[in-house]
C-alpha cells in the first residue's frame, strides 16, 4: 500500500482545484502581466469608438505620410503618424484590434467547439467514427495551413465570414487531436466505467464525465492557437485576401506601408508591433495558464 | 529498548523526520528508536502514514527536501551515519546497507540491462575485484550470474542481457533483491517487497529473502503492512502508528499477547477463515493528521480503552520479556 | 421475461467466454503477422443464489475482473449467456439493459480512479437516482443521497465536497453509496478492499456485510485475498488463467481443497494464526502469458503433480462432493500437496 493516504477529510484542503490553479497563475508575474496586455487590447477593441482619437476612415491628404509626433513634422494629436491617405495610424490600429481579436476569438471558439465534438466522438465511440475523423484530420494536417487558407479564400472570395470559415476549416483539427487523445485515456478510467455501470448514456458520459476532466488542456491549447490564428488573419489581409478596405486590419496596414517603407517606416512598423505585442502576450499568458492548470506540469 | 551490545548492527535513537508542506510541518517520524541485531529479521508494521518507510529512508539518507531529519542518532556499527558526508554515505549505501523498493518497475532503470545494473553496483562498491580490465569484467560477470542464480532466476547467463520490462513483476522484485545483495550488504532493508505481487509469487520472494539471510548471515528489516508476513518471517516486530513506535518485542509475544490497543485492533481486524460468522471489530476512525498533534496518546481518538490519563505524552513502557508498548495500561509481567 | 422469478439462481452464468483481439497495426498486417487473441475468460459457468456471497478468487491477470465486468455487460461476452432473474441479459436491447443496471451494480477497487474528480459527492452519488428517475426535484434528490451517505457512515455535510477532500476509506464509502443508492439486488464487488489499509479494510468489510443483511443484497465478491473470501463468502470459485478450476462452499473448498492450484494458493497465504515456518507448496515460475496459454491443463507448467496427460488434454470439471467441483486429471488419486492436513 503506498504511503499516500495521510489526508483526512478534516484537513485544510477545502480550496477548490480551480482556485488553487488561479492562485498559481496570478503568482506567475510574467504570465499575469501578459494577460493584462491582452485584456487592454480587448478593452481597446470593444470601446474603439470611444478611445480612438479620430475616425478610422477620415482621410486628409494634407497629412499624407505625416511622421509620428516625436519626429520633425509630427503632431501630438496624431501620435503614431498617418498613412498614405492621411488616416491616423493609432486610430486604425485600435480599430484593427477589433478585426484581429474578433476573428481570432471567433475562429478559435468555432474550431474548439467542432474539435471537442469530433474529438469526443472519435475517442469515446472508436470504431468507424474514429477511423473517419482521424483520416480527415490526417489529410488536413498534410496541407500547409496558409496555402490551404489562400486557396479557400480564392474560391470563396474575401469577406469577414469567409475568413472565419477558411481558418476554421483546418483549425478544428488541433483541438480535435487533443480532445481525442485525452478522451482515449479518460474513457478507460474507472469512474467512466462506473457511469456506464449505472446506466448512463454515451452523451452523458462524454459531456458530463469526460469533458469536464479534459477541458483544461483544451482551453490552454486554444488560447495558444488564438495567437496563431491572428497571425494567419494578418497574413491573409497582407495578401489582400482578408477584410476589404476601407476596414482597418493590421495585416492590410502592414501591406499598405510596404511601398513607402523607406520614406515612411511608421506606416508598416506600428501595426507590425501591434501584431507582435498581442501575439506575444497571448503566447506568454497561455503558457502561464498551461503551467497553472495542466496537472501534468505540477511538480 | 535494551542497551546496545556488540551484537547490535543498527541503532536509531530519537529519530525525528519532518516535511514542510503548505499546510504546516508534518512530523512523519517522531522520536523513533530502532535496534537491529546482527543476523536477525526485524518486521516493521504499520499502515499508510505510520512513518515506517520514512524511518528507513532516513536511515539510508534518502530524505529529500521538503523533508529533513530534525533530530536523532543513526548508529551503524558504531558510526553515526548522520555525521557522514555525501561521499561517505554513498559508500555505506549499497555496500553496507542495501534497500529494495516496493515498486520494482520504477526502481529499476528501464534503459539498462539487468546485467549492467548489477555490474554498476559492483563497480561502485568494489570488493576485491581484480584490477585487469578483462579479468575484472569476467569477475563481475561471474558474480552477476551467481547473484541471479541465487534469487532463483533460470538461465541467468542469457537473462543478464535483458531489460527490466522483459521480466514479470515477481522476477523484477527478485532482480532488485539480486542487485541489493550483489555487494553482500550487512543489512537489507526490504520496503514492502511483496505488496505488488500475487500470493504464490509473494511466498517465493519472502522465502528467498529468508534463505539468503541465513546463507549470507545478514540482517533484514522487512517493512510491511501484512501481519501474516511478519508472523512467518520475522524474529522481532515493531508496530508503528502515526509516526511513533507503539509496540515492539519478539514476534510471537507481540502477536499472541499484544499490549497496545492498536496492535490488538490490527490483529482483531484481520479477516480470517476461523472468524466466519463472527463480527470483526474494526478500529473506527482514521489516522490523525500529523500536523500540530496535541500532547496526548496518538491513538486516543480511536482507542476503546481510552481514559483521562491518556491525555499526555505517553512513553514506551516495559511489559517484560523485552516487549514494550506506548500505553499507560501496560504493566510489567513476570516472565513465565 | 420474469417467468423464473424467485425460483432458481438470481444470476446464472453459462459457458461465458471473453476474448480480446490484440490490435494489429498496419506493419503487422503488411508482414502478415497473424492476429493474436487473449482469452481472458474461457467457458465459465456458475450460478449465484439470492442473498448469497459468491467469492471469486485468483491472481492478477487470471481474468476475474473481466468476468465480473462481462457479467454486468460492461464488456460484451464473446460466447455464453448471462441470465439475471430469469432475463437473458445478452438479448436485452440497449434501453432495457440501461434500465436493468438499476438492479445490478459494481463497486470498484481503486477509490481514487473510480470517482470523477470534477463532481461533488452529491452529483456522484445522486447520478443513479437521476438516470433512473428515482427522485424528482432537487430536494428529494439531496434527501435520498444524504440518506444513503448516512448508511455508509458518511454525513450529509459531505454532500458538496469533492472526492480529493476524502481519505481512501471514505472514498470507498462514497463508491459503495453510489452503487447502493438505486437499491440494486446484485453487486459485483471488484476487489473493494485491496487498496485499503488493514484497519480501514476491516471497516469496509464490516460495512459490506452489514449492508448485505440490511438491504438483502447478493454479492459476487472478487478478491485475490483468500482470508477475505474465507471470512465473508458462502461459496467460492477459484480462477486460474481464465478458467474456474474449483468451485464449492467455502467450508469444503478451503478445508479440503482438491485442485493443486487451490492447495498451493492456500499454503502461500501467510497467517498470523500459524506463526513460524511451515512447509510450503513451492510453485515455481510465474503465471504464463495469457497471449500464449499452455496446452492441456493450463496449470501444468507450475503444477508439482503434472503428468503427461496434463500437458495434452484439458481436464473437465467433475463433482467431488455435494456442490463441490474441480477440474484436474488426478482428482481420484486423492493426492494432497498440503502435508499438515494429510496426517
Amino acid at each position: 500500500m503506498p504511503d499516500t493516504d495521510t489526508k483526512a477529510s478534516t484537513g485544510p484542503v477545502q480550496e477548490t482545484i480551480f482556485r488553487r490553479n488561479m492562485r498559481n497563475f496570478v503568482g506567475n508575474r510574467l504570465a499575469f502581466g501578459s494577460a493584462l496586455v491582452v485584456l487592454i487590447f480587448i478593452f481597446l477593441a470593444i470601446f474603439a469608438p470611444l478611445v480612438a482619437p479620430h475616425d478610422p476612415a477620415e482621410t486628409d491628404l494634407f497629412r499624407r505620410l505625416q511622421p509620428p509626433a516625436w519626429m520633425p513634422g509630427g503632431e501630438w494629436s496624431y501620435l503614431l503618424g498617418c498613412d498614405a491617405l492621411g488616416r491616423d495610424i493609432l486610430t486604425r490600429i485600435i480599430y484593427g484590434a477589433r478585426i484581429s481579436i474578433f476573428i481570432g476569438a471567433a475562429v478559435v471558439l468555432v474550431a474548439t467547439t467542432i474539435g471537442i465534438i469530433a474529438g469526443l466522438a472519435a475517442g469515446y465511440l472508436r470504431g468507424w467514427v474514429d477511423m473517419v475523423i482521424s483520416r480527415v484530420v490526417d489529410i488536413l494536417l498534410g496541407f500547409p495551413y496558409l496555402i490551404f487558407a489562400i486557396g479557400l479564400m480564392a474560391m470563396m472570395g474575401p469577406g469577414l465570414i469567409n475568413i472565419i470559415i477558411a481558418l476554421v476549416y483546418k483549425e478544428w483539427v488541433i483541438p480535435c487531436r487533443v480532445v481525442r487523445g485525452e478522451t482515449l485515456v479518460t474513457r478507460e478510467l474507472e469512474y467512466v466505467e462506473a457511469a456506464r455501470a449505472l446506466g448512463a448514456s454515451g452523451r452523458h458520459i462524454m459531456l458530463r464525465e469526460i469533458l469536464p476532466n479534459i477541458l483544461s488542456p483544451v482551453i490552454v491549447v486554444s488560447t495558444i492557437r488564438m495567437a496563431h490564428v491572428i497571425i494567419l488573419e494578418a497574413s491573409l489581409s497582407f495578401l489582400g485576401l482578408g477584410v476589404q478596405p476601407p476596414t482597418a486590419s493590421w495585416g492590410a496596414m502592414v501591406s499598405d506601408g510596404r511601398a513607402f517603407i523607406l520614406q515612411a517606416w511608421w506606416v508598416s512598423t506600428f501595426p507590425g508591433i501591434a501584431i507582435l505585442l498581442l501575439v506575444l502576450a497571448i503566447n506568454v499568458a497561455s503558457q502561464g495558464l498551461r503551467d497553472a492548470f495542466d496537472p501534468r506540469f505540477h511538480e | 529498548m535494551s542497551a546496545p551490545t556488540d551484537k547490535t548492527l543498527l541503532q536509531v535513537e530519537g529519530l525525528r523526520t519532518v516535511f514542510e508542506t503548505r499546510d504546516g510541518t508534518v512530523c512523519a517520524v517522531d522520536g523513533v528508536d530502532v535496534i537491529v541485531e546482527r543476523g536477525e529479521c526485524l518486521g516493521v508494521v504499520g499502515e499508510s502514514g505510520s512513518g515506517k518507510s520514512v524511518t528507513f529512508n532516513s536511515v539510508m539518507g534518502l530524505v529529500r527536501s521538503p523533508g529533513r531529519i530534525e533530530a536523532g542518532r543513526i548508529m551503524f556499527e558504531g558510526r553515526d551515519l548522520r555525521a557522514l558526508n555525501q561521499t561517505e554515505m554513498r559508500a555505506v549505501r549499497g555496500r553496507d546497507i542495501a534497500m529494495t523498493m516496493q515498486d520494482a518497475m520504477t526502481a529499476l532503470n528501464p534503459a539498462l540491462t539487468v546485467g549492467e545494473q548489477i555490474a554498476e553496483m559492483l563497480e561502485a562498491h568494489d570488493k576485491g575485484l581484480p584490477s585487469g580490465r578483462n579479468a575484472r569484467r569476467r569477475a563481475i560477470r561471474a558474480h552477476s550470474v551467481k547473484m541471479l542464480g541465487l534469487v532463483g532466476i533460470a538461465s541467468p547467463e542469457t537473462r543478464l542481457g535483458q531489460y527490466p520490462h522483459e521480466f514479470s513483476g515477481g522476477m523484477r522484485q527478485r532482480i532488485m533483491i539480486a542487485i541489493a545483495l550483489a555487494s553482500m550488504p550487512k543489512l537489507l532493508i526490504a520496503d514492502e517487497p511483496t505488496t505488488a505481487l500475487d500470493v504464490t509469487i509473494q511466498a517465493q520472494v519472502l522465502e528467498l529473502i529468508t534463505d539468503t539471510r541465513a546463507k549470507l548471515g545478514m540482517s533484514v528489516v522487512l517493512i510491511t503492512h501484512d501481519l501474516g508476513v511478519v508472523a512467518e518471517h520475522c524474529d522481532r516486530v515493531m508496530v508503528m502508528y502515526a509516526g511513533q513506535v507503539v509496540e515492539q518485542g519478539r514476534t510471537a509475544d507481540v502477536i499472541m499477547r499484544p499490549k497496545h490497543p492498536y496492535t490488538k485492533g490490527l490483529l482483531g481486524s484481520l479477516p480470517r477463515l476461523s472468524l466466519r460468522g463472527q463480527r470483526i471489530e474494526p478500529i473506527e476512525g482514521q489516522v490523525p493528521e500529523l500536523i500540530d498533534l496535541p500532547a496526548q496518546c496518538r491513538f486516543y481518538s480511536r482507542c476503546r480503552e481510552r481514559g483521562p490519563e491518556c491525555l499526555k505524552n505517553i512513553e514506551m513502557r516495559d511489559a517484560g520479556n523485552g516487549q514494550t508498548a506506548r500505553c499507560v495500561r501496560v504493566q510489567k509481567e513476570l516472565a513465565t | 421475461m420474469t417467468a423464473n422469478r424467485d425460483s432458481g439462481p438470481l444470476l446464472s452464468v453459462e459457458g461465458v467466454s471473453k476474448t480480446y483481439r490484440s490490435g494489429r497495426r498496419l506493419a503487422d498486417r503488411l508482414t502478415g503477422r497473424p492476429e493474436t487473441f487473449v482469452q481472458a475468460v474461457n467457458n465459465v459457468s456458475f450460478g449465484i443464489e439470492r442473498g448469497e456471497i459468491m467469492g471469486l478468487i485468483g491472481e492478477s491477470g487470471c481474468g476475474k475482473s473481466t468476468l465480473g465486468r462481462t457479467i454486468l455487460r460492461l464488456h460484451e461476452p464473446t460466447a455464453g449467456r448471462v441470465t439475471f432473474d430469469g432475463t437473458d441479459l445478452g438479448a436485452l436491447p440497449d434501453a432495457e439493459m440501461k434500465a436493468m443496471r438499476r438492479r445490478m451494480q459494481i463497486i470498484f477497487q481503486d477509490p481514487y480512479a473510480s470517482l470523477n474528480p470534477r463532481r461533488t459527492v452529491a452529483e456522484i452519488v445522486g447520478l443513479p437516482l437521476q438516470l433512473h428517475g428515482l427522485a424528482t426535484g432537487r430536494g428529494a434528490l439531496r434527501e435520498k443521497t444524504a440518506e444513503i451517505l448516512e448508511k455508509v457512515g458518511l454525513k450529509s455535510m459531505h454532500l458538496d465536497r469533492y472526492p480529493h477532500q476524502f481519505s481512501g476509506g471514505q472514498r470507498q464509502r462514497i463508491g459503495i453509496a453510489r452503487a447502493l443508492v438505486s437499491h440494486p439486488e446484485f453487486i459485483v464487488c471488484d476487489e473493494p478492499v485491496s487498496a485499503l489499509d488493514v484497519s480501514i479494510q476491516a471497516q469496509i468489510i464490516q460495512l459490506l456485510t452489514d449492508l448485505k443483511q440490511e438491504m438483502g443484497l447478493t454479492y459476487l465478491f472478487i478478491s485475490h485475498d483468500i482470508s477475505v473470501i474465507g471470512y465473508l463468502s458462502d461459496r467460492v470459485a477459484v480462477m486460474y488463467l481464465g478458467e474456474i478450476v474449483e468451485l464449492g462452499s467455502v467450508e469444503t473448498v478451503l478445508a479440503n481443497p482438491r485442485h493443486p492450484y487451490t492447495q498451493s494458493l492456500m499454503s502461500a497465504v501467510p497467517e498470523v494464526d500459524r506463526p513460524g515456518h511451515r512447509s510450503r507448496v513451492r510453485l515455481t515460475g510465474d503465471l504464463p502469458s495469457p497471449l500464449a496459454p499452455p496446452p492441456g491443463c493450463k496449470f501444468h507448467t507450475r503444477c508439482p503433480l503434472a503428468i503427461d496427460i496434463c500437458r495434452q488434454k484439458a481436464p473437465v470439471a467433475e463433482s467431488v462432493g455435494p456442490g463441490h467441483t474441480a477440474a484436474c486429471h488426478r482428482l481420484h488419486e486423492n493426492l494432497s500437496l498440503l502435508e499438515q492436513e494429510a496426517s
